[in-house]
C-alpha cells in the first residue's frame, strides 16, 4: 500500500495553479475571461473613488471659506453623477462576475469530478489494490472542497486585490512619490509579518490535518473493536489512550487557529499605524515645504494627503485580504495537485479487438451475428486481411505454463497449467497466499500474465476486448459489494436489460428468494451502505443471484459461499448446479465440502499446483488434499 | 445544546477572556475613525499656515497621531489576545467534546453499541466536532463583536457627524433585508445540496470499494452515466445556491456605494454651509469607515447565522451520543466474587429491542454445572451467539433469569462478572500493537511466563515462536499480518489470561485446523478442568466430545444431550453430523 503521497506538502506550487487556470480557460474559454475582465473592472472601479474624494475635497477647500453652497453644488453634483455612473457599472460587473464565478466554479468542479470518475473507471485493478480507498476518496471530498474554495474565493480575491493594489499604487505615484515610498515600506513589513504568521498557520494546519488522520485511524480501530473492549473491561485504558491522541490534536488545532486568528488584527493594526505615519509625514512635508515628486506634478496640499490616507487604508485592507487567503491557496494547490495526480494516472490498456456478439447458430454450425438476445454468443474475430470469423462462445479456458508476479521479482504463480473444458467445474484449494485468487485475476485480466499463455475458446485472451472478456465471466467474490438501490436493482446489475421475472428466477436459483421475500418491501427493499441491513451470508446470496442473472458461460466463485451456513449452502449448491449445466465454473473455497463435487480439484501451494484430480482420486492419493480433508492440516 | 456546553469546563475562562478582549477591541476600533477624523482635520488646518501657527498645528497632528498609534497598538494587543484565547477555547472545547463522546461510548452496553454504527461514531468524533469547533470560534469572536460594532459605530457616527449618520437609515435596513432574503432562499438550498453531496460521495466510495464488481461486469460506462446524472444534478442545485449567495457581494457594494455618494453630497453641503464648523473633511472619511464597519459586522452576523444553522445538524448528532444512557448499570450493592462456573438459564426469553416482534431466544432453560464442557450448534440465526452473550451480561434478558455461580448476573458488579466470564467473540478483533500488548488485555500484570503458558494452551506458541520478533511482533491494524487461524488462537490466549471461571468460544476456531482444534480442547480438559467451557461451533467435531451439547434452532433450544443421545433424539444434529462426517469415513 502506498501512503498518501509526499507531494501533498504545503508550499507554493505555481505549476499546479497554472494548470488550474488553464483548465478553467479550457472549459470556459469565453465565460472565464469575461468573469476575469469583470473582476478587474470592478476592482478598478473600486480604486477610482480615491480620485473623486480628492476632487471633492479640493472643491470643499475652495468653497468652504465662503460658505457658498449654491456655487459649489453644481460642481459636486456633476462629479457625483459621474461617480454614480461608475458605481452602476461597477455593481453590474460585480454582479456579473459573482454570478459567473458561481456558475463556473460549480461547472468546473462538475467537470473535474466527472473527469476523475471517468478516468478512475479506466484504471487497472492494480491501482485500487495499491492505494488506500480512504486516500482515493479524500480526493473527491477534501481535495475537491479545497479546490472549490480556491476557485470561487481565492482566485477572485487575489485577482481583485492584485488589481486594486496596482491601481492604487499608480494613483499614489500620481500624487506623491514620497508618501508612496512610506506606504511601500510599511507594506513590505506587513508582507513579512503575514508571511511569518501565515506560514506558521499553514504549517500547523497541515499538522492538524495529520493529527486528525491519526485520531480518525485510532477511533476507527477502537470503535469497531468496541465489543472486545467491553468484554475485557478495557474501557479505562482505552480512554487514557484516546486522551493522548486527543491532546495532540488539540495542540495542533489550537496553534493552527491561533496563528490564523491573530494574523488579521495584527495586519489591520499595522495598517492603522501606517496610516498615522502617513498622516505625520504628510504634515511634516506640508510644514517643511519639501518639494513633492509626483507624476501629476501637484505640490503637497491637503487635498492630496486626505485621499492618500484613504488609499493607504485600501492598500493595507487588500494586503490583509490576500494574507487571509494564504491558507486556502496553499491547501487548494495541494488539493489540486492530488486531483491532477489521479487524473494523470495511466489508464488500463486494452489492445483487444475480438468482441462478443449475440449469435444465431444454425444446425450445420454456421454462426450469424444478430442484435437480438438469443442466449448464445460468439466471438467476432476480425483478421488482418479484412475477413471476419466467428467462434462460438463455449467457455473453454486453458492456461499454459503461466508465471505471474504482482511485484517484479516476487513470483506469485509458477508454471501454472489449467485446462477447463466447457461444463467442467474446476476447484482451487490451498492456503492464503497460495495464489488461488491470483489465477482468477489473470483469467479476467485484472492483471496481465508475465509469461505463458491463456486461451479462451482457443483465442488468446489478450486479443479479446477486456469489457467483452469480463462480460463472458461471472464473478462472485468473498467480499460482496452491493450498491445503493433496491434488491432488484442489485440483482439486475448483472444484466441491465433483465426483466423482473428473470431477476426473481435468478434469485430462486441462488437460494436468495426466500429471505428476500421476507425483507420489508421484498425485492423493492432499499439497500444502502453495502447492504448493511443484511447479513454477510445474505449479501453473498444476492451477489450469486447477480452473477446468475448475467447468465455467463463461465463463472468464477471466489469464496462465494464462505459466510453461508452448510445447510443453506446445500440449497445454493443445488441451484448453482442447475445454473451451471454446460457452463465452466472455477471455484475457490476454504470449505472442502464446497469443492468436493468438482471435476478437477487443484491443490495449490506457494504459487504451484501440487496435486490435481477429482475428489476420489485425491483422497486415494493420501497427499495434501487428504490431510486437509481429514483435518490434519490447517488452511489459512 | 446544553449537554454540549457542559463540555466547556476549563475553557470557560479563555471563552470569557475572548469576549472581554473582543469587546475592548470593538470599543477601540470604533474610536479609531473618530480620532482619525481629528487627525485629518488637523492636517487640513495646515492650509496656508506659517510660523508658530503651523508648528502648533503640527503639534496637534503629532498628538492625535500618537493617540491613534497607541489605539492601534492596544487594538492589536486586544485582537491578538482574543485571537489566541478564542482558538484555545474552541480547540479545547472540541477536545472536551471528543473526550466526552469517547468516554460515553466506553460506557455503552452492547445494546447501545448496536444502535450506532462504528463509522457514524467516527464521523461524530471527527467531522461533527470540527464543525462545532468552527462554529464556536465564530460565535465567540463574532456573535458579540458584530452587534457591538454596529451599535458603537452608530453611536460614534451620530455623535461625530449628526445628520450625516442618516445614511444608516437607508443602508442598514437594505442590507438586513437583503441578507435575510438571501439566507432564507440559500439555506434550505444548501442543506439539500449537502445531503445530495454526501450521497454522491457515498456512491463514489461504493464504486471504489466495488471496483472488482464494476469491472467484472464491465459496467464502467453504466457507472459513468450514473455518476454523471448525479453529479450534474448536484451541479444544478449547487450553482443555484451559490448564485443566491453570490448576491451578497453586489448588495454589499450597493450599500457602500450609496453611503459614499450620500456622505459626499450631504457632507460637502454641511461642511460648506457651516464653513467647516459643524463637520469637516475628516468626518467625511470617518463616515465612510463607520459605514463599512457596520456593513462588515452585519455581513459577519449573517455568516454566523449560516454557520450556526449548518452546524446544528452536527450538534444534534453529537448530543445524540451524549444523551444516550447506557442500558446496563451496576446494581446497588453488587456482588464482587463469582463463586464457581455454573450457569443457569431459567426460562429465559430475549429480544434485541422492545419493538422487535420476534424473540431471538425464548423458553431457554439450561443448567450447566461448573467445570463442564458444553457445545452449542445450530444454523446461522438460530440464536447461539445471543444465548451466550447473556452470560457475561452483555445484554439483559427480557424475561426469566440467567445465573452464574448461583447468583443472578444482574446482581454482580459488571467488571467482576466479565473478568470471570471470558468470552472470545465471533467477530474478534486484534488491535495494532505487539502480540504481548494484545495478550495483556486479558491481564495487564501477566508475567511473560503466564503469557507463554496461555499461548501454549491456545496452541499459539508454535507460530509466535516462528516470528523473528516472537511476542514483540507488531500486529497491524485489523490484524492483517496474521492469518485467520492465528488471529483466533491469539484471541483465545488473550481470553485465557483472565483465568476465568467460565470460558466462552463463539465460533472461535473456525479457521483453525481440526487437529489443532482438538489439541486445544484437550488442553482445556487437562489444564483448566475447573473452568466451565462453552463452545459454539459449526464443525461437529468441535462439540462431539462435550459433556453437554445444546442444539439451537430458530431461537429455541431444540435438544440437549450428548453425542450419543442426540444421534438418537435430534434430527437436526443427525443431519449435520452425517453431512460432515460421511466422506471422511468413506475416505
Amino acid at each position: 500500500m502506498k501512503n498518501s503521497n509526499p507531494s501533498g506538502k504545503p508550499g507554493m506550487n505555481f505549476k499546479v495553479l497554472g494548470r488550474v487556470l488553464r483548465s478553467l480557460v479550457h472549459h470556459y474559454p469565453v465565460l472565464f475571461p469575461v468573469a476575469l475582465f469583470c473582476m478587474a473592472f470592478s476592482a478598478v472601479a473600486a480604486a477610482v473613488p480615491a480620485i473623486f474624494i480628492q476632487n471633492i475635497v479640493a472643491v470643499i477647500e475652495e468653497w468652504f471659506r465662503t460658505g457658498d453652497w449654491a456655487g459649489a453644488k453644481p460642481i459636486i453634483v456633476r462629479k457625483l453623477t459621474l461617480l454614480v455612473c461608475m458605481y452602476a457599472m461597477s455593481i453590474t460587473s460585480n454582479t456579473l462576475y459573482n454570478q459567473l464565478m458561481a456558475y463556473i466554479t460549480q461547472g468546473f468542479l462538475y467537470k473535474m469530478r466527472g473527469e476523475m470518475f471517468e478516468k478512475m473507471q479506466s484504471f487497472p485493478i492494480r491501482y485500487f489494490d495499491r492505494n488506500k480507498h480512504g486516500d482515493i476518496m479524500s480526493r473527491y471530498t477534501n481535495d475537491i472542497d479545497t479546490l472549490r474554495q480556491m476557485v470561487s474565493q481565492s482566485i477572485p480575491s487575489l485577482v481583485q486585490a492584485g488589481i486594486i493594489v496596482i491601481a492604487v499604487l499608480f494613483i499614489m505615484i500620481y500624487y506623491s512619490l514620497w508618501l508612496t515610498g512610506i506606504v511601500l515600506l510599511g507594506v513590505v513589513f506587513m508582507v513579512a509579518v503575514s508571511g511569518r504568521i501565515g506560514g506558521g498557520s499553514a504549517k500547523y494546519f497541515v499538522r492538524q490535518q495529520k493529527s486528525l488522520g491519526v485520531t480518525e485511524g485510532f477511533v476507527q480501530e477502537m470503535m469497531s473493536g468496541q465489543k472486545v473492549i467491553k468484554v475485557f473491561n478495557h474501557e479505562n485504558q482505552s480512554k487514557e489512550d484516546f486522551d493522548k491522541v486527543n491532546t495532540a490534536l488539540f495542540r495542533d488545532a489550537f496553534k493552527a487557529n491561533a496563528y490564523a486568528n491573530t494574523l488579521a488584527p495584527i495586519i489591520m493594526n499595522i495598517g492603522n499605524i501606517l496610516y498615522v505615519l502617513i498622516a505625520m509625514a504628510g504634515g511634516l512635508f506640508l510644514l517643511s515645504g519639501v518639494k513633492n515628486i509626483s507624476v501629476s506634478g501637484l505640490a503637497f496640499q491637503v487635498s492630496i494627503i486626505v485621499p492618500f490616507l484613504n488609499m493607504t487604508k485600501q492598500f493595507t485592507g487588500n494586503v490583509n485580504q490576500v494574507s487571509q487567503q494564504i491558507n486556502a491557496i496553499v491547501m487548494g494547490m495541494a488539493g489540486a495537485q492530488r486531483i491532477f495526480e489521479l487524473i494523470d494516472e495511466p489508464a488500463e490498456t486494452d489492445e483487444g479487438y475480438v468482441t462478443l456478439v449475440n449469435a444465431r447458430i444454425a444446425d450445420d454450425g454456421t454462426i450469424t451475428e444478430t442484435d437480438e438476445r438469443t442466449g448464445r454468443w460468439a466471438w467476432r474475430h476480425p483478421h488482418n486481411d479484412g475477413t471476419l470469423t466467428y467462434t462460438e462462445l463455449k467457455g473453454d479456458v486453458r492456461m499454459f505454463n503461466v508465471d505471474f508476479a504482482y511485484i517484479e521479482g516476487k513470483d506469485v504463480l509458477h508454471d501454472i497449467s489449467v485446462y477447463a473444458e466447457p461444463g467442467q467445474k474446476v476447484a482451487f484449494v490451498g492456503a492464503t497466499g497460495a495464489g488461488k485468487t491470483t489465477i482468477t485475476n489473470l483469467i479476467n485480466r485484472f492483471y496481465d500474465i508475465a509469461d505463458g499463455k491463456i486461451r479462451y475458446d482457443g483465442i488468446n485472451i489478450n486479443k479479446i476486448k477486456k469489457a467483452d472478456l469480463r462480460r463472458s465471466l461471472g464473478i462472485v467474490l468473498q467480499d460482496t459489494n452491493l450498491f445503493t438501490g433496491t434488491v432488484m436493482d442489485n440483482i439486475r446489475y448483472g444484466r441491465l436489460d433483465a426483466t423482473d421475472d428473470e431477476c426473481i428466477e435468478a434469485a430462486k436459483l441462488a437460494g436468495a428468494h426466500d429471505f428476500i421475500t421476507r425483507l420489508p418491501g421484498g425485492y423493492n427493499c432499499a439497500l444502502s451502505n453495502n447492504g448493511a441491513n443484511l447479513s454477510q451470508g445474505q449479501r453473498q446470496l444476492i451477489a450469486i443471484a447477480r452473477a446468475a442473472v448475467a447468465d455467463p458461460p463461465v463463472m468464477i466463485l471466489d469464496e462465494a459461499t464462505s459466510s453461508i451456513d452448510t445447510r443453506t449452502e446445500a440449497i445454493v449448491q443445488r441451484g448453482m448446479d442447475k445454473l451451471m449445466e454446460n457452463r465452466t465454473v472455477f471455484v475457490i473455497a476454504h470449505r472442502l465440502s464446497t469443492v468436493r463435487n468438482s471435476d478437477v480439484i487443484m491443490v495449490m501451494d506457494h504459487g504451484r499446483i501440487i496435486e490435481r484430480g477429482n475428489h476420489e482420486q485425491l483422497i486415494a492419493e493420501k497427499g495434501t488434499y487428504y490431510n486437509l480433508y481429514t483435518g490434519a492440516f490447517e488452511l489459512e | 445544546m446544553k449537554r454540549i456546553l457542559k463540555c466547556l469546563r476549563e475553557y470557560k475562562k479563555p471563552t470569557l477572556l475572548t469576549l472581554l478582549f473582543i469587546t475592548l477591541e470593538a470599543l477601540i476600533e470604533t474610536q479609531i475613525p473618530t480620532t482619525t477624523a481629528d487627525l485629518v482635520n488637523s492636517i487640513k488646518g495646515f492650509n496656508g499656515l506659517t510660523g508658530d501657527a503651523a508648528s502648533a498645528a503640527m503639534n496637534s497632528v503629532l498628538r492625535t497621531g500618537l493617540t491613534l498609534a497607541v489605539m492601534a497598538v492596544l487594538s492589536l494587543i486586544c485582537g491578538g489576545v482574543a485571537g489566541y484565547t478564542c482558538s484555545k477555547a474552541a480547540a479545547g472545547f472540541a477536545k472536551n467534546i471528543r473526550h466526552d463522546i469517547y468516554g460515553k461510548v466506553q460506557d455503552f452496553s452492547f445494546e447501545n453499541i448496536d444502535k450506532f454504527s462504528s463509522s457514524s461514531l467516527v464521523t461524530r468524533l471527527t467531522t461533527d466536532v470540527a464543525n462545532v469547533q468552527f462554529a464556536y470560534m465564530m460565535l465567540i469572536r463574532m456573535a458579540v463583536r458584530s452587534p457591538l460594532m454596529v451599535v458603537f459605530c452608530i453611536i460614534m457616527a451620530h455623535r461625530m457627524a449628526g445628520s450625516l449618520s442618516m445614511t444608516f437609515v437607508f443602508i442598514i435596513p437594505v442590507l438586513v433585508i437583503g441578507l435575510a432574503l438571501i439566507g432564507i432562499v440559500a439555506l434550505p438550498a444548501f442543506r439539500r445540496v449537502f445531503k445530495k453531496y454526501d450521497k454522491l460521495n457515498e456512491s463514489i466510495e461504493e464504486n471504489v470499494r466495488g471496483m472488482r464488481v464494476v469491472k467484472g461486469f464491465a459496467r464502467e460506462k453504466y457507472e459513468n452515466e450514473k455518476f454523471d446524472t448525479a453529479a450534474n444534478n448536484i451541479r444544478k442545485d449547487f450553482t443555484f445556491a451559490e448564485r443566491v449567495v453570490a448576491l451578497n457581494n453586489p448588495l454589499m457594494q450597493l450599500c457602500v456605494n450609496f453611503n459614499m455618494v450620500f456622505v459626499m453630497y450631504v457632507g460637502s453641503k454641511l461642511i460648506i454651509e457651516s464653513k467647516g464648523g459643524y463637520i469637516d473633511v475628516g468626518q467625511l472619511s470617518a463616515m465612510l469607515t463607520y459605514a463599512f464597519q457596520i456593513l462588515m459586522s452585519l455581513m459577519f452576523l449573517s455568516i454566523i447565522f449560516v454557520v450556526m444553522t449548518m452546524s446544528a445538524e452536527s450538534v444534534k448528532r453529537i448530543s445524540e451520543v451524549l444523551a444516550e444512557t447506557p442500558s446496563l448499570s451496576n446494581p446497588g450493592s453488587p456482588v464482587y466474587e463469582v463463586k464457581d462456573g455454573s450457569v443457569d438459564f431459567e426460562n429465559v426469553a430475549f429480544k434485541y429491542s422492545k419493538d422487535a416482534e420476534q424473540y431471538a431466544i425464548s423458553g431457554a432453560d439450561i443448567h450447566i454445572p461448573s467445570g463442564a464442557t458444553v457445545g452449542i450448534i445450530g444454523g446461522t440465526g438460530s440464536g447461539k451467539s445471543t444465548l451466550v452473550q447473556l452470560i457475561p451480561r452483555l445484554y439483559d434478558v427480557t424475561d426469566g433469569r440467567v445465573k452464574v455461580g448461583g447468583i443472578d448476573v444482574k446482581d454482580y458488579d459488571i467488571p467482576s462478572l466479565r473478568d470471570s466470564v471470558a468470552m472470545v467473540l465471533q467477530k474478534n478483533v486484534i488491535f495494532s500493537g505487539t502480540i504481548s500488548e494484545n495478550l495483556r488485555w486479558g491481564n495487564p500484570e501477566a508475567t511473560d511466563e503466564e503469557i507463554a503458558e496461555a499461548c501454549r494452551l491456545a496452541r499459539a506458541d508454535e507460530f509466535i515462536n516462528t516470528f523473528p520478533d516472537g511476542y514483540d511482533t507488531k500486529i497491524e491494524q485489523g490484524g492483517t499480518n496474521v492469518s485467520g487461524g492465528q488471529k483466533q488462537r491469539l484471541c483465545i490466549a488473550r481470553a485465557l489470561l483472565k483465568k476465568p471461571r467460565i470460558l466462552i468460544l463463539d465460533d472461535s476456531t473456525s479457521a483453525v485446523d481440526t487437529k489443532t482444534d482438538a489439541l486445544i480442547r484437550e488442553g482445556f480438559r487437562n489444564y483448566i478442568p475447573d473452568t466451565t467451557k462453552i463452545i459454539i461451533a459449526q464443525r461437529i467435531s468441535s462439540v462431539q466430545d462435550a459433556d453437554m451439547i445444546i442444539v439451537m434452532d430458530n431461537g429455541l433450544v431444540a435438544d440437549i444431550g450428548t453425542n450419543e443421545t442426540l444421534m438418537k433424539t435430534s434430527s437436526i444434529y443427525r443431519e449435520v453430523y452425517q453431512q460432515q462426517t460421511a466422506d471422511v469415513a468413506t475416505a
